[in-house]
């Protein structure tokens, strides 16, 4: 595996007059799990956007290997970096496996017929992804995990290096939303494949980053190890939110936990009363 | 490594299957077209003998057929044949591009403006012959310009684009009725054609520029065919993919609207088969291919036959196009409703 190097310099961007990224910094490392984090409207879906090319930078460039990606062929392009968007569109009644085998459009061309190599492309995102079972089975009847997992698949058919993902666990359960984390980590330790992915939740963040950036009015805020990056004094920056970081049990990661103004216990032995429902109960 | 190559084998069956099913959807439409071209050709008030038929097509002068199927039938389903591929396939452009069954150029004012041009170009202005066809292309692309220009705030949104096209139609429908109301001495029959759309009085040479647009315009958005498909998973998708999203629009754009012009000043605008063969051939096909040459074959298979039904099915005699209104207002009606409830698309 090749390891390609993504990186932002002074990265400015935005839609119509509106600048949204003001001269942001930031080198991907190769193999590695990257994820984004910051309030809404904070830029990190247009940074996502701006790196993938599907928004053109006002000043600055993103160099894939050195080469500005605006400058590159979009073919050449998309057989090394890929893009799962926030919402893309599954056509009506299509099934998973022609859904999947959409993600080797960049490899063929008008008149080049399908080769051995594209089914295997196919054949190992089903099976990555554990579609496989779900390949004739119309994209649209499938749960939303299934769904994004189908998408993911997708993205893995197209067999880039890279992988940037604009929010893949939004409007999934939790259960849902910890597979797709997981599956996206197996693919990182498996294939070596470079995520970056943009989350909205912190603590999800910060257990499956290996470095997690902070994005604050269009800036790189902090960027690092997530022990580094996800402290008290970066949710009160990044969020203005008073908070207390603790270390997760389970993962040994930094946990966030919110502090507002009601259901603050006096100290951490005195148990909230129960309602009559849940005496009921 | 056995599990490994069972899955790859129903991964290669599973994309056989789509192409094996594809093609017989190809050849059955193409059998289709060939089979109601030959009814056109040999029945009509009378029926000429198949054999006849063919003697007539390879040039020999056949007493009693020669000017009923050479030059009354002939013509008509020739031009029927074009026109169908024509509107099929530029409408189903238009569809797949901007993901919605309702953005056929017959909903948001393109054929309205190229048959507007067409009308001026031939009534005020006396020209006649290919010029005309250019004048119809230049205002087609004018009036996708304007609609798009006024359905744009901060990219197009598909219900404004479709809802500022239906306006646009209304006032360019008007036009036409204008300049043939102030035309005197205009017949009710051509008339007919710039409303509904019509292929009465056909002649073979008609068919000849539109069939080089055909061939030009046509060759442009097949070589765009693959970039369509992928615009189908939405604009970023398409991107990620490597498709270049504005420049395949624009040229899909432009071929469209050429198509689409080019047959509207042949034959005016026959009503609804933009708007229908894409969704017909969508049914038919699925998702096992481009929907592109299958909605043309369905279009000239529409124009042909709901030509024939006009003329010798229904009591009277009617234009192509008011055969084909009858069977797309309908659709329209259903498809309103439908989007209204769910937001679907093609």
């Amino acid at each position: 595996m090749t390891d390609h190097l993504l990186v932002a310099t002074g990265l400015s961007a935005g839609y119509d007059d509106t600048e949204i990224l003001h001269g942001l910094d930031l080198t991907v490392p190769p193999g590695r799990i990257t994820v984004i984090v910051g309030a809404n409207a904070c830029g990190k879906s247009t940074f996502l956007r701006t790196l993938s090319r599907l928004i053109s930078p006002s000043k600055g460039q993103v160099l894939l290997d050195g080469k500005s990606i605006h400058r590159t062929p979009s073919r050449d392009l998309a057989r090394t970096l890929g893009l799962l968007p926030q919402s893309p569109i599954a056509p009506e009644g299509i099934t998973v496996a022609d859904l999947v085998s959409r993600g080797r459009h960049p490899h063929q061309s008008l008149f080049s017929r399908w080769t051995r190599q594209d089914d295997e492309a196919v054949d190992s995102a089903l099976s990555a992804t554990k579609t496989f079972e779900l390949a004739e089975r119309p994209v649209d009847e499938l749960s939303g995990g299934q769904r994004q997992r189908v998408w993911i698949a997708m993205a893995l058919a197209q067999q880039t290096d890279i992988l940037l993902l604009d929010e893949p666990t939004t409007f999934l359960d939790i259960n849902h939303q910890i597979e797709v984390l997981d599956l996206l980590t197996d693919l990182n330790r498996t294939r070596g494949t470079t995520v970056v992915m943009v989350l909205h939740d912190l603590n999800l963040a910060a257990r499956y980053a290996d470095h997690l950036v902070a994005l604050a009015e269009g800036r790189v805020h902090v960027s690092g190890t997530p022990e580094a990056v996800l402290t008290e004094d970066t949710v009160r920056h990044v969020f203005g939110l008073e908070s207390r970081v603790i270390t997760d049990p389970t993962s040994g990661r930094p946990i966030m936990l919110p502090i507002g103004r009601h259901r603050m216990a006096a100290s951490t032995d005195t148990a909230r009363e129960p309602s009559s429902k849940e005496k009921n109960a | 490594m056995t599990a490994h190559s069972s899955t790859i084998n129903a991964v290669i069956a599973n994309r056989r299957g789509r192409t094996r099913r594809y093609a017989v959807v190809l050849s059955v439409l193409l059998v289709l077209v060939v089979a109601v071209f030959a009814v056109t050709l040999a029945v009509g008030q009378s029926v000429t003998p198949p054999g006849d038929v063919l003697r007539v097509l390879l040039g020999e002068e056949v007493a009693g057929a020669s000017f009923s199927v050479g030059q009354l039938r002939l013509p008509r389903a020739v031009l029927s044949i074009l026109a169908g591929l024509c509107f099929g396939l530029g409408g189903v452009a238009f569809q797949v591009m901007l993901r919605n069954p309702l953005a056929s150029p017959d909903i948001i004012g393109i054929t309205s403006g190229a048959g507007a041009a067409a009308v001026f170009a031939i009534v005020v202005l006396s020209m006649s012959g290919p010029i005309v066809s250019v004048f119809a292309i230049v205002a087609g692309l004018g009036v996708a310009l304007l609609v798009y220009g006024l359905s744009f705030r901060n990219g197009v949104a598909g219900t404004r684009l479709i809802l500022v096209g239906i306006g646009v139609s209304a006032m360019l429908q008007s036009v036409i009725a204008y300049i043939l109301q102030s035309a005197p001495a205009w017949s009710l029959q051509e008339a007919m054609r710039w409303l509904t759309g019509s292929v009465n009085g056909a002649k073979l040479d008609q068919a000849l520029p539109l069939l080089f647009a055909l061939l030009f315009f046509g060759g442009v958005l097949l070589s765009r065919s693959r970039d369509l498909e992928a615009l189908r998973l939405g604009d970023d998708m398409a991107a990620a993919l490597g498709t270049r999203v504005s420049r395949t629009r624009m040229l899909v754009i432009v071929a469209a609207v050429g198509l689409i012009a080019s047959a509207t000043a042949a034959t005016g605008p026959i009503a609804f088969v933009a708007f229908l063969s894409g969704p017909i051939a969508g049914r038919i096909v699925r998702n096992d291919g481009s929907l592109l040459i299958p909605s043309a074959l369905t279009g000239a298979v529409l124009v042909l036959a709901a030509d024939y039904v006009g003329q010798h099915l229904l009591p009277g005699r009617y234009p192509v196009g008011v055969v084909t209104g009858a069977l797309g207002a309908p659709y329209l009606i259903y498809l309103i409703i439908r989007v209204n409830r769910i937001g679907g698309s093609l």
